[in-house]
């Protein structure tokens, strides 16, 4: 190989097949990477939840830390859909345990204990997959609240009546839009993350085989950001899965109380 | 990009659908719905439990101070009953102490004037025997000095001109 120092920043996302299962149609359903890392995540999200299951009237603190989040996203569905937005909490805690779970585990340090890393929500497969759960469930809610009065969401207040042909057509879009924007702003947001830390990394490597000079000189600022992106990405992989949370139960409140 | 080269290999979407419908449904319905649940009316227990008793305790302080305020009332009132005995006792006494006064001084002031009686009573008497005593002794002197007899009768009125003026 002509460049074989070279990394190829985009192999990381690369879902390997581990074993075959079964076929639906002729499409063959295997157990892949990506399937192992949601097991992984669920079964790890599952262990930390028991610890918050000792219901104690003064909690330890890992009963603190379960009812942290547990009273973050309730706090969040108070805050933006009111009393009713409990009933929408499992989901919305759901998917936000999920992608939070999926995003950190992706960003762990796996590969120097020889298991191979990989970011789940940087595939839009997923990321789209619940951002149409998603926006399924805000339609299916919306119809079922509110009946075909729903549509009047693309009529905000205030419209004047001269806009009526356009406005509605603008919040129609809009609306569309939603699971579009919520699926790729995850999915991009990881992808971005996880290629930028392989570009750094391929130049501290890349520099190093240029000789001692050029590895120093570019090494040790590359490290230096290394440390800095890592630390962001741990940053927005929390915030993506915030904003993914919080889209969601606006777009719900949309559903629940219309305007 | 592999996330949308690997689309051409049969098995990527299928297995990527399958294995987030059914890791994302054991998320959602065993920790969702599951746990979620409990732990939330583990919460709300404890809100309710620290709002209870916080109103409890309120509840005990007011009730504390009812029962100051009214201990309060009580002594002011016992220490108003005490005083207005204290005050009844004193006057009474003064009462007392001024009737036994009074009959003291009646007493005395009988036994003054019944003294002053007895002696101006020894003193009218006194004076007549002096009378009689005086008139003996004139007349008793005028024999020795002149010779003469005096009747008794004339010394006495002699005496009782010189001694009445």
């Amino acid at each position: 190989m002509a460049d074989q120092g070279k990394v190829d920043p985009m192999h990381q996302f690369e879902v390997q097949k581990m074993f075959d299962m079964f076929h639906v149609g002729n499409h063959e359903v295997a157990f892949t990477t990506s399937a192992m890392w949601m097991v992984v995540a669920g079964l790890l999200l599952w262990v930390f939840m028991i610890g918050g299951m000792k219901r104690q009237l003064v909690p330890g603190r890992w009963q603190v830390a379960v009812e942290g989040f547990t009273g973050f996203i309730s706090g969040m569905m108070n805050a933006n859909i009111g009393p009713e937005g409990r009933k929408y909490t499992p989901y919305v805690f759901s998917l936000f345990m999920f992608i939070l779970m999926l995003n950190v585990i992706g960003l762990m340090p796996l590969g120097l204990f020889g298991v191979h890393p990989f970011t789940v929500t940087s595939h839009f497969t997923i990321t789209g997959f619940l951002a149409i759960l998603s926006f399924s469930i805000v339609l299916i809610v919306g119809f079922w609240r509110h009946g075909l009065h729903f549509f009047s969401l693309f009529v905000p207040h205030g419209t004047p009546w001269w806009l009526l042909w356009l406005i509605p057509v603008i919040e129609l879009v809009s609306f569309l839009v939603r699971p579009f924007s919520l699926a790729l702003r995850l999915f991009v947001a990881m992808t971005a993350g996880h290629v930028l830390m392989k570009v750094f990394a391929s130049f501290i490597i890349d520099g190093i085989a240029a000789g001692p000079a050029v590895g120093l000189g570019v090494g040790i600022p590359s490290m230096a950001l290394m440390v800095g992106i890592s630390g962001l990405e741990l940053l927005v992989a929390g915030i993506q899965a915030y904003v993914f949370a919080l889209l969601t139960s606006l777009y719900l409140n949309d559903a629940v109380n219309l305007h | 990009m592999p996330q949308i080269s690997q689309f051409a290999e049969s098995w990527y979407a299928a297995s990527q659908i399958f294995w987030v419908l059914l890791t994302f449904g054991f998320v959602f319905f065993v920790i969702g719905r599951g746990m979620l649940p409990k732990i939330e009316a583990t919460v709300d227990a404890r809100d309710r439990k620290v709002a209870d008793d916080l109103a409890a305790a309120k509840a005990a302080h007011a009730a504390a101070d009812n029962l100051e305020e009214s201990y309060r009332q009580q002594s002011d009132a016992s220490r108003a009953a005490a005083q207005k005995a204290v005050t009844d006792a004193k006057d009474k006494a003064a009462k007392d102490a001024e009737k036994r006064l009074a009959k003291v001084d009646a007493e005395l002031a009988d036994k003054l004037s019944a003294a002053e009686a007895d002696v101006n009573a020894a003193r009218t008497s006194a004076m007549a025997e002096i009378e009689s005593v005086a008139a003996e002794a004139a007349g008793d002197l005028v024999a020795k000095l002149s010779g003469v007899k005096v009747a008794a009768a004339d010394a006495k009125a002699a005496v009782k001109a010189v001694l009445h003026g």
